[in-house]
């Protein structure tokens, strides 16, 4: 499915539309971008309900590993979020901060970012449990289609060669030199593999352990992750996790050609530049 | 699709295009899920995920699965009471004042044999103790040692009439401060709960007197599902075949403001 574009022109830069993501790929990634982000608004919701996390089974009231909450000072309140028993002034961003009308209002998330944006733990939930199973039924159709049409092989798997090659790959990406071509280069790959095969799955397992129902009919859930609070910590270390990876991809979609980008991932088609300049001297580009 | 949109030279109007039309779809979207949010249809449509979640929980849940037990060690000394904690209803008070010696516990809608129970005749009843996880629906968990009578035991001696399809718990405390009964705190359970081995009308807590702030004298354990079907400060059980006609209907006080009935997740 490639479909040659100008390349007979002579020495104007040769590019080729080759097909890149299939219908799959792209419907399923943007059902995926839309359940992302219903999940992580509606979630930052519902950890306002009790802004801390702990280790174990229950919770330490006392001693949380992080804890988001607010201190009185001399000139009025201020947001404190607290990490392993280090306070950090977080006022407006996290704990609590100024709402519309300029009053200090408590939170763990500011409300303006939350799904719904008041507080509302109860639709936090909805939202949350209907884009959870959007999630899941989306994941699982990417994972059928990318096991049998051998796009996880074929895409996403990286060879010895270029494992071989990760640390010039580093360097290149490091100087801001990205080699964006046909297909994904390794970081790219390894960066999806554990997002796809880690991450979103982590999040699901740890989401199901906070489920007294699913802890009664999978016991060993609570002894996979350490028990139900640390599964409530480990999913907010993954979702933070997937955050920073959607920034960093989002980071790397702009500045890697944004329209050819957001084309391939639309239409499926990707322009190259040929692998074979028609003139010797274009190959020193 | 021609090549001149490949991004070659990305200019700074571009880019300062994609951000002010990054910020108005976010404050757009911001704003659209708020309305969303109070759609009632699209808030039907949200809800009816509750009832699939139910359908594959109760597919994988055997009706006899345990909740983990816990191990003596692990009981939390920090407890945490929420919700009601210090109930002020006059009924209430005057029941605490001498110990629960009147509070009567009353058994009845669709059973054959309607009851009334005091404490000393519950605590005569055979007795399940268990170490169990409360699990808050606001994300918190605690571990304690309830101890009391199975709710299936209670059931038995009443005989429940066979179109009998949820127990429904009526409460003392006004968790609504409406000072009526329909602000009282109720909530109601399917069958399948209400005679798991677990499920008992405990009237201690780690091996003392229920204390009020947890429920005194009697409040129900559904170790499968989170807090706030665990109903605190019970003063009546109705067996019922459908909550609809229950105050607002949703079977219980938070799922009328707006929480799920089912309550596993």
């Amino acid at each position: 499915m490639t479909a040659a574009a100008g390349s007979e022109a002579g020495i104007a830069p040769r590019k080729e539309l080759v097909y890149r993501h299939s219908g799959w790929v792209r419907a399923t990634h943007w059902i995926n971008v839309l359940a992302l982000l219903v999940l992580l608004m509606s979630g930052m919701q519902i950890f306002n309900a009790h802004p801390a996390l702990y280790f174990g089974s229950a919770s330490d009231f006392d001693d949380p590993a992080v804890a988001m909450t607010y201190e009185r000072t001399g000139d009025g309140y201020r947001g404190v979020t607290e990490i392993f028993g280090t306070r950090f002034d977080t006022t407006g961003w996290l704990g609590g901060g100024a709402d519309a009308e300029g009053e200090f209002t408590r939170y763990g998330f500011p409300w303006s970012i939350t799904l719904p944006g008041y507080r509302s733990l109860a639709m936090g939930r909805h939202w949350h449990f209907f884009f959870a199973w959007v999630f899941v039924i989306n994941g699982l159709i990417y994972l059928a289609y990318a096991f049998a049409s051998g796009h996880f092989r074929r895409d996403l798997t990286p060879d010895g060669k270029e494992m071989k090659g990760i640390g010039h790959s580093i360097v290149e990406h490091a100087k801001f030199r990205f080699d964006h071509g046909r297909g994904y280069n390794v970081l790219q790959k390894l960066s999806y593999l554990v997002v796809i095969l880690v991450l979103l799955p982590l999040m699901l397992g740890t989401g199901l352990t906070m489920s007294p129902g699913m802890d009664a009919a999978f016991p060993w859930l609570l002894d996979i992750f350490g028990g139900r609070q640390s599964a409530r910590t480990i999913h907010f270390i993954s979702a933070a996790l997937i955050v920073l990876f959607v920034f960093v991809h989002v980071f790397m979609v702009l500045v890697s050609g944004v329209w050819n980008n957001l084309r391939s991932m639309i239409t499926g088609r990707y322009a190259v530049r040929t692998a074979e300049p028609a003139h010797p001297r274009e190959a020193a580009e | 699709m021609s090549d001149k949109e490949d991004n070659e030279k990305p200019g700074l109007n571009r880019r300062g295009f994609l951000a002010r039309g990054g910020a108005l779809a976010g404050t757009l979207f911001l704003g659209g899920c708020d309305a969303l949010s109070q759609n009632s249809t699209v808030q039907n449509i949200l809800k009816s995920a509750d009832g699939l979640t139910e359908a594959v929980q109760r597919a994988l849940l055997s009706p006899d699965a345990l909740a983990r037990e816990y191990s003596p060690d692990e009981i939390s000394n920090d407890f945490k009471a929420n919700g009601s904690t210090d109930p002020q209803t006059p009924d209430y008070l005057k029941l605490a004042e001498n110990g629960f010696k009147d509070w009567r516990l009353k058994v009845g809608g669709l059973v054959e044999t309607p009851l009334t129970l005091s404490l000393d005749e519950l605590r005569g009843m055979p007795a399940r103790s268990q170490i169990t996880r409360h699990d808050c629906v606001e994300g918190w968990s605690s571990i304690g040692k309830w101890t009391g009578v199975q709710l299936s035991h209670v059931l038995d001696r009443a005989k429940l009439k066979p179109n009998a399809k949820y127990i429904v718990f009526y409460c003392y405390d006004d968790l609504g401060r409406g000072g009526t009964e329909a602000s009282r705190y109720y909530e109601s359970i399917a069958l399948v709960d209400a005679y798991h081995p677990q499920t008992i009308l405990a009237y201690e807590m780690n091996d003392e007197t229920l204390p009020i702030p947890h429920g005194a004298p009697l409040r129900v354990r559904v170790e499968r599902q989170l807090g706030y079907k665990m109903a605190k400060y019970i003063r009546a059980i109705e067996a019922v075949e459908s909550y609809d006609d229950i105050r607002g209907g949703e079977g219980g006080f938070w799922e009328d403001r707006g929480y799920a009935w089912y309550a596993g997740i």
